[in-house]
């Protein structure tokens, strides 16, 4: 819908032009007119069902691009963000092809959709272009589909499911229970579904159904017919975006009480359900009421800009522009390898958590703390966006981070 | 007992397919508009919805909301529908369209991405319990709306000489036109009512869907394939084809394959339009062969 900001017809025709240069020449990498801005591509969903979260993270890079800049910029040079948004996996093809080859864009940085972030990830290996995926949930993503030039802030499904499993795990809610799982009927829910079924059996619990659910469907009433009839000990939701919303919407207006816990969540969703009307228990990769300095900072700055507090979307985009800012400080340059070989040496990285995150070296994965969260009761639910409490940061701070992340033989990576 | 209960379910779901069928197929007999921005009007009623909701209450909401959306609809009919019955259906296809798309994003516009929540005022909560079966109050409610919504419609044309124009209308405008009564008026209050129906569709259902700027794209086709089924310009036919409509989502899900509950619907449609190309109850319309 929106075109790229930012750039002068003349940057086009010169684009073309070296774009042809280049091929009549034959040098695939030929650097031309080394301009004296550092150029980000930032890709995301902002239409469709993902939009929602794809406008937090447009916000979080803008407003993480006018810091770097408002501080001088990257090795004196400012950042320029390119922004465009995603909608499906062709077009984030096209759009990424268009921002490392014409715009000559140092890195890729975003999307949400796990078949989307696929897509661009083929660009950038093919392009030798780093690409920070800071909202693809799916394990594929780190296992079969890895790559070199690709690095993932956002957790993997493993990540999520462990970090509520443990919550769970502490209810009782695994051993010889009974588990009614919905899920989202497409690549990511499919994924979720395999790890946390992984998750349930090898913990004791079992399936008192297993549905899926197609990705249109608005409409939750049949499947709760089925679930109060079940009668499970525990509600599973493996479900995406928009869908989650509703489920908890409905599941409240058919009064249904068997506790509810999901494997997939963010922020906004529980906003959407509102109010004395938000239930379960879930896993976030960060969210608002975290308490430590940088982490309500971060809060603070964005309600002042945006009116609104942030996302957990905004933190993986805000954080991926600042570690990108910072590794190039560090490295001293802008080229993609270097920063590859850079994260791959586990620079540490400060993501406003009790602990450093790192990259992972075996599949690029970020190592950070997650937590899980529940629903406060409804009468205690007092604000718009409160609405939970939170666990501490799991891993605990004698653990690893990497105990929550999925093996080398759960979920193998092969870099070329 | 749980078969039965989702068959009676789904008859209950069907109640809100009608509610937005109804207005898309009410437009189409008469202007022969294909409205693809119907699902737009009905986002617009729960956008609304809240907005009012929050400074008045569920009940000012409910009725304000579809009213304002109405006019809105009747603004449309005078400044753009109307130039595109004697068009080519195409070309109204694609000005629906286009209006769809700008809707939407001035939502997103106005309101931001992230969906509002709206809940169901505390009145309406709770469940309705009778023996073996149970049901929300509030899809009570929706029903009781949907049926009053229905028996209206059809009073109004069948049993009242502003019902009579418009069917004459339908059948034959110029003839209508030749008898020296002017359709003018009559598009303007059908384009009132159709548009008003959604506007009414998306408050009842704000308070039970997800409230964001594309909900109007979610809910249109499953309208469009109520309104084939049922057959274009038929009005009993809208109303069989949702409650069909209906059943047969929560039948898919009882016999335990829910992943194929949207598809059904369409295969459904293609089977009624094998035996029956015009729809369950489609009348013939001579100026749409």
């Amino acid at each position: 819908m929106t075109g790229p900001k930012g750039i002068s017809r003349r940057t086009v025709i010169k684009g073309a032009l070296a774009g042809a240069a280049t091929g009549i020449a034959g040098f695939p990498f030929i650097s031309y007119g080394q301009s004296d801005v550092i150029r980000v591509g930032h890709l995301t969903p902002r239409t469709g069902f993902l939009g929602p979260l794809g406008e937090f993270a447009v916000q979080a890079m803008d407003m993480a691009v006018a810091e770097i800049n408002a501080g001088g910029g990257v090795l004196g040079r400012k950042i320029e963000l390119l922004k465009e948004d995603s909608v499906n996996p062709q077009t984030a093809t096209t759009k990424a092809e268009r921002m490392v080859e014409r715009d000559r864009v140092a890195c890729l940085v975003g999307e949400i959709s796990s078949a989307s972030g696929l897509a661009i990830s083929q660009v950038a290996e093919r392009t030798r272009t780093l690409f920070i995926n800071t909202g693809c949930n799916s394990d594929e993503l780190r296992g079969k589909g890895c790559k070199k030039y690709m690095f993932h802030i956002e957790s993997q499904n493993s990540m999520y499911v462990k970090t509520c499993g443990r919550s769970l795990l502490q209810d009782g809610m695994v051993k010889g229970r009974k588990w009614f799982s919905l899920t989202a009927d497409y690549a990511f829910g499919h994924d979720l579904l395999r790890v946390a079924k992984r998750f349930m059996e090898a913990n004791g619990g079992q399936f008192a159904a297993d549905k899926l659910v197609p990705t249109d469907a608005t409409d939750f009433s049949p499947l709760l017919l089925e679930i109060r009839s079940a009668k499970p000990d525990l509600v599973i939701s493996n479900l995406a975006g928009n869908q989650i919303t509703n489920f908890i919407k409905q599941y409240v207006e058919f009064g249904l009480d068997y506790p509810v816990a999901g494997f997939g969540f963010d922020t906004a969703l529980a906003w959407a359900a509102g109010k004395g009307n938000f239930l379960g228990t879930w896993p976030l990769v960060w969210h608002h009421m975290i308490q430590t300095p940088a982490s309500q900072k971060f809060v603070a700055d964005f309600r002042k800009r945006y009116n609104r507090p942030p996302e957990n979307q905004a933190w993986g985009d805000y954080n991926a522009m600042k570690l990108i800012a910072q590794a190039m400080v560090e490295t001293k340059s802008t080229d993609s390898t270097k920063l590859v070989e850079h994260f791959e040496k586990g620079a540490k990285f400060p993501l406003m958590k009790t602990r450093d995150g790192y990259f992972r070296k075996a599949d690029h994965q970020m190592m950070h703390e997650m937590y899980a969260v529940k629903a406060l009761a409804p009468q205690a639910q007092k604000n718009d966006y409160d609405l939970f409490t939170s666990s501490g940061p799991i891993p605990g701070p004698n653990e690893p981070l990497e105990i929550i992340a999925a093996t080398a033989e759960e979920n193998e990576c092969r870099m070329a | 007992m749980l078969f039965l209960q989702h068959i009676l379910n789904g008859l209950l779901a069907g109640s809100y397919y009608l509610l937005i069928a109804l207005g898309l197929s009410l437009i189409f007999s008469l202007g022969g508009i294909v409205n693809l921005a119907h699902g737009a009007f009905y986002a617009i009623g729960a956008y609304l919805a809240v907005t009012i909701g929050q400074r008045l209450g569920f009940t000012a909401a409910a009725f304000i909301s579809p009213v304002a959306v109405g006019l809105l609809g009747v603004a449309v009919e005078r400044l753009l529908l109307r130039r595109f019955y004697k068009a080519d259906p195409s070309l109204s296809l694609l000005v629906t369209f286009g209006l769809a798309m700008v809707i939407e994003q001035a939502l997103r516009m106005i309101y931001g991405s992230p969906p509002l929540s709206w809940q169901i005022p505390l009145q309406l909560r709770g469940q309705v319990v009778l023996g073996d079966f149970f049901y929300p109050k509030y899809r009570t409610l929706l029903l009781a709306v949907a049926a009053a919504c229905v028996a209206g419609l059809w009073f109004l044309l069948r049993r009242t000489p502003f019902g009579r124009v418009v069917r004459a209308g339908v059948q034959n405008p110029d003839m209508v036109g030749a008898l020296g009564i002017s359709l003018e008026p009559y598009m303007a209050a059908i384009a009132f009512l159709g548009i008003g129906l959604a506007g009414l569709a998306g408050v009842m259902l704000a308070p039970i869907f997800t409230i964001h700027p594309a909900m109007g794209a979610e809910i249109i086709t499953s309208a469009f394939v109520v309104v084939v089924i049922g057959g274009l310009g038929s009005f009993w036919g809208v109303v069989i084809a949702a409650l069909i409509v209906g059943v047969t989502k929560g039948m898919v899900t009882a016999l335990g394959f829910p992943q194929y509950s949207e598809a059904a619907i369409y295969l459904l449609m293609l089977l009624v339009l094998l035996v029956r190309p015009r729809g369950l109850l489609g009348e013939r319309i001579v100026r749409f062969e």
